[in-house]
């Protein structure tokens, strides 16, 4: 077809026709947006962790992003993908910055450096790259790291406001020269346990959840990670992922219910074992897991039902290790042990398709 | 340190028990297998050792041990194997006291020459990367809709990895090819022949349009001129636009006929010079 | 009133031809009148290449039950019954006109003004004679629709007026020039089924055309519902849902769930049979798009060449890289210009080179938005992934056969995966295996 050109009128040649399957128009969203909004998400929580401990949790943020897109980089050269197309999705980045809001800000700089090889590399790489783990590769590295590097992933630095003279935060300002303190929970784990239903034992655990002691919890003025001790900032950061709509709000709904309905139960009928369900909202990284780790994308189950399943897993296991576990915190574990268990998730709980009829017994027929 | 008394008692006890153990669980498997045991043929084990074992359903039985199976029967010839070497024939006819059975052996060919240089395409394409998928928007991207599409199901799906796809067309590497006929199966073009592999000339065009059409959109198509079957009636036959070697015919093609014909567009060619050409990234014309 | 699930396909197009009426375009020189675009049988040519034909003159009878007639757009001789470029992408069977200018009709039905007491079967051979097929896109010949088998039991009638896909304005254009028309022939099918229950769904991105038809038909059994913008609402089973409450079995017909739907637009043309007597032989056509220099709506005549109607629209601006027939989520992307339209092409959209080729695809992040989106509630990414890795077995077990290829979750996957080529191939192997 020549190219007509006739009163004016410019009619096509054909000659670059594109063909492919309907639809032919899509989304401008792409993965990269994704990453981008969601690391937005994260900057109240990071900026709150750099105003409670510091420079130095500045310092932990940045270079464990940069290891992490450096250890994505190394993968990718080393198996022969493309470097930097791979890197452009962020989502290297956003492992990176979620990984170091769950280390503690006094780390040695070897920590993010393993941490995150084995985020990148064990996390996710060897499952075939982004969207093919079944983990979520910053748990899969604090939990390495947990167990390989206790001492270090246990140090907490004191938050800014412990120095102040409050006489409630006394027990959690551990050493004398105050470059470590202990964290409620771990407070709580060293309580001995009263199993009676003494008064005596609900003292005990009264004190340590006390109305002016949850409220400096809140505000995060507690010894943690760099990411989960300020609540306000974490949940302005979920607000702005469920504005977004980057996460199931079934998921920390659920998990941080389940956990408080738990521990409620417990709390009240063996006053003793727990403290109340407040304490346990407030402190450990539940909520930096419930709202950031667990609905993570790609770990998380697709429907709405399989993610209320997964989120009350979750929340059994957390309150079962925190209350009769060894270690205080029981979070990473349990949406780690969920995590493997997403696959069989999504196979039984599907949605409805449309014109079907379920029969009792859950086979469906039309 | 010496061991007491009752150390080696202990030792001698629980090395006693686990030996105990083994006897009694040896015994069992021993008796199931005895009970529950499968009367085969043993022949069929020996033959299924020869085999080379790639189950390729070339011999159009479902895998090796059920090919082995149809040879002790008496139902094949071991010769029909095509991917055995005649060693290999050779000793399970001795094993099992039968004649080898020459079987004629087939090659698959993709009978196109249209690659990216020399054919035209339509469109740009822009979707799953296999034929089958592209025949699903608009037929494909190639004009021309007999030809091969370039996509590699083909390639994929060859368990001797004999298909190269170059510059977008199929070419298939005769001496791997074993004409098992798995490609011809998955082409959703039907642009592969299954041909007998002594073959070594063939028409690569598969369009039975009018020449002149052919002519506007593949340089390297087949006008059905006619030329080679007035050379040659008995090796060639022309069925609408489109030219074939009689593969039926007593004498094959050979290098001298494609050279004594001179096809106008070389279309009729040798395999070997097919696969020449089609790496040129030239529009011969 | 909507149904669960489905997306909002950003629609920035529809302005462009939303305030610009109909137009109907001179007679052109050619007319390539395809003979396979309907559901069933092709119809059987009735001319010979050579023949004299008037406008609304019969050139091929429908081919048993399930076919329908075709009817000569003008006045002209017949040059060729040959294959042309299909829509489809593959060459389809028509018949060439050479059009004399004269545009001089043949004779047509006498019309039937007292229709109303008219019995059913008569009506029924009507719309059957004057060539009525569904022009919403799935061109199903109307007389088969409107005689459901005696064992299903209709109770509504729903008109389709939702137009979801963007861009296209033509079944908007024609509820607002021809209000009394498609109250009509709502009221006419419903006399042919027998139902008392007549609605007529309308997006409420359309408030003109509720408001102008809500006015007409009043003192009618007909009712108009406006409907929540949400693509896609025009899917046949989620107007259903919407309006009637009822969901269509998995496999079955809306007949299962006591339902007909029609497009607005065959209502139109089946008061065009019925009181006027014309067989159909043009429709309203979008034509748009950024580089078109003058989008539009036309009133053309079945086998209009493509490049015909992209003159009529002023031609492009620049040269395109997409021409879809139909709408983007669910329209075919053509291969050749020598496309003629037919009864079920509601627009043509012309898309750049760079809007084709904008994004590349990656791998599923499991984000889950195929799943929100996905109106028949299939697990879109799920499916996929099986499909990709060959699992027929795996996609039938989820359910791939219900999937309508609407479009919706390739539409809001963020890796912008091909999902529905994918549905497409794995609904084609297990045809195949069937």
């Amino acid at each position: 077809m020549s190219e007509e050109v006739k009163n004016d009128i410019k009619l096509p040649t054909g000659k670059r026709l594109v063909l492919s399957s309907s639809p032919h128009i899509s989304t401008s969203e792409s993965v990269r947006k994704i990453m981008l909004k969601v690391l937005l998400a994260m900057v109240p929580v990071c900026a709150a962790g750099v105003w409670f401990f510091g420079l130095r949790a500045l310092w932990v943020i940045v270079f464990t992003t940069a290891c992490c897109v450096g250890a994505e980089a190394l993968w990718c050269a080393m198996t022969k993908k493309p470097v930097l197309a791979t890197i452009r999705d962020c989502s290297a980045a956003v492992t990176g910055v979620l990984l170091a809001l769950n280390l503690p800000a006094g780390v040695p700089f070897y920590v993010p450096l393993i941490g995150a090889f084995l985020a990148i590399w064990l996390g996710k790489q060897i499952f075939g790259g982004l969207g093919h783990n079944p983990f979520n590769p910053a748990l899969v590295a604090r939990v390495g790291l947990l167990i390989a590097i206790p001492a270090a992933m246990t140090s907490w630095t004191p938050p800014r406001g412990m120095d102040q003279n409050y006489p409630e935060l006394k027990e959690f300002r551990a050493s004398v020269d105050a470059t470590t303190c202990a964290t409620p929970l771990g407070v709580a784990g060293q309580r001995p346990k009263l199993t009676d239903r003494t008064t005596a034992a609900r003292i005990n655990f009264s004190k340590l959840a006390s109305g002016r002691l949850l409220l400096r919890f809140f505000w995060g003025v507690r010894g943690g990670c760099i990411g989960e001790t300020c609540v306000p900032a974490l949940l302005l950061g979920g607000l702005i992922l469920f504005a977004f709509n980057l996460i199931n709000w079934r998921v920390p709904l659920c998990f941080a219910g389940t956990v408080a309905l738990f521990t409620g139960i417990v709390n009240i009928c063996w006053p003793g074992v727990t403290p109340p369900p407040l304490f346990h909202l407030l402190t450990g990284g539940l909520l930096l897991g419930a709202i950031f780790m667990a609905t993570d994308m790609v770990t998380c189950p697709i429907t709405g039902s399989g993610c209320v399943v997964f989120a009350i897993g979750c929340g059994i296991i957390t309150s079962v290790i925190r209350i009769w576990g060894n270690y205080p915190e029981g979070v990473s574990f349990s949406i780690l042990f969920m995590n493997a268990l997403v696959p069989l998730i999504d196979r039984w709980c599907t949605d409805r398709p449309f014109g079907y009829v379920r029969k009792r017994k859950s086979e469906v027929r039309k | 340190m010496m061991l007491g008394a009752i150390e080696t008692g202990r030792i001698l006890m629980a090395a006693a028990l686990m030996a105990g153990a083994g006897v009694v669980l040896g015994a069992v498997i021993g008796a199931i297998a005895r009970i529950f045991r499968v009367e085969g043929d043993s022949r069929v084990d020996l033959v299924t050792e020869l085999l080379p074992g790639a189950n390729c359903g070339g011999c159009g039985k479902a895998g090796c041990r059920d090919f082995a199976k149809s040879v002790v029967s008496g139902e094949n010839p071991p010769g029909k194997c095509p991917v055995s070497t005649r060693e290999q024939v050779g000793a399970i006819a001795l094993a099992l006291g039968v004649e080898v059975g020459e079987v004629a052996h087939k090659k698959a060919v993709v009978r196109c020459s249209g690659t990216l240089f020399t054919s035209d395409r339509v469109a740009y394409y822009n979707g799953i990367h296999k034929c089958s998928s592209a025949m699903l928007v608009g037929g494909g991207p190639k004009v021309c809709r007999y030809g091969c599409l370039g996509m590699g199901d083909c390639a994929r799906k060859c368990p001797f990895g004999a298909i190269e796809i170059i510059n977008n067309l199929a070419v298939v590497h005769e001496e791997l090819c074993v004409g098992c006929g798995s490609c011809a199966a998955v082409c959703p073009r039907g642009v592969i022949a299954i041909v007998p592999a002594a073959a070594h000339v063939h028409v690569f065009c598969n369009s039975p349009e009018k020449g002149a059409q052919k002519r506007k959109v593949c340089r390297s198509a087949c006008l059905g001129c006619g030329k080679c079957v007035r050379k040659d009636p008995e090796k060639f036959e022309l069925e609408a636009g489109l030219a074939r070697v009689k593969y039926s015919a007593p004498e094959l093609p050979t290098a001298e006929t494609v050279e004594a014909v001179g096809c106008p567009t070389g279309a009729l060619a040798m395999t070997e010079r097919h696969r020449q050409k089609a790496s040129e990234e030239t529009n011969a014309k | 009133m909507t149904f669960e699930g489905g997306i909002h396909p950003a629609d920035s197009g529809k302005v462009l031809t939303d305030n610009r009426p109909t137009l109907t375009p001179p007679v052109l020189e050619r007319y390539q009148v395809l003979l396979c675009e309907n559901v069933g049988k092709p119809p059987k040519p009735v001319v010979n290449v050579g023949d004299q034909v008037g406008k609304y003159q019969l050139i091929a009878a429908a081919d048993g039950f399930v076919s329908a007639n075709l009817h000569s757009p003008t006045s002209g001789k017949v040059v060729k019954i040959g294959d042309v470029p299909g829509p489809m992408g593959i060459p389809a069977p028509a018949i060439e006109i050479e059009a004399d200018g004269e545009d001089a009709s043949a004779e047509t039905f006498p019309g039937l003004a007292g229709w109303r007491d008219a019995d059913p079967k008569e009506l029924v051979k009507r719309l059957a004679d004057c060539g009525l097929v569904g022009m919403g896109g799935a061109s199903f010949p109307t007389h088969v629709k409107l005689s459901p088998p005696p064992d299903k039991k209709v109770d509504t009638l729903i008109l389709n007026g939702a137009e979801c896909e963007p861009f296209l304005t033509a079944d908007h254009r024609l509820m607002l020039e021809r209000p009394r028309d498609v109250i009509t022939g709502a009221e006419i099918m419903a006399r042919i089924l027998g139902v008392d229950d007549v609605n007529i769904g309308i997006e409420i991105n359309k408030r003109d055309a509720i408001e102008s038809l809500e006015t007409l038909a009043e003192g009618t059994k007909v009712k108009i519902i406006p409907l929540m913008v949400r693509y896609p609402q025009g899917s046949e089973k989620h107007l259903i849902q919407a309006i009637a409450g009822r969901e269509v079995p998995s496999g079955g017909l809306p007949a299962d769930a006591g339902c007909v739907v029609q497009n607005v637009a065959t209502a139109a043309a089946c008061t065009d049979a019925v009181l006027r007597g014309l067989p159909l032989v043009e429709r309203i056509v979008t034509v748009t798009g950024e580089i078109v220099c003058r989008p539009g709506n036309w009133k053309l005549k079945i086998g209009t060449p493509l490049l015909e109607a992209l003159r009529l629209a002023g031609g492009v601006t620049e040269e395109p890289g997409k021409i879809i027939f139909g709408g983007p989520m669910m329209g075919f992307a053509q291969r050749s210009l020598e496309v003629p339209i037919s009864k079920n092409t509601s627009g043509i959209l012309l898309l750049t080179r760079e809007e084709a080729l904008r994004h590349r695809s990656t791998s599923c992040i499991r984000c889950g938005r195929c799943v929100q989106g996905c109106p028949m509630h299939l697990a879109s990414c799920l499916l996929a992934t099986a499909i990709e890795n060959g699992r027929w077995d795996l996609a039938l077990q989820n359910h791939v056969m219900d999937c309508i290829e609407c479009g919706s979750c390739a539409y809001v996957c963020p890796a912008h995966r091909p999902l529905v080529q994918l549905m497409r191939s794995a609904k084609m192997e297990l045809r195949k295996k069937r």
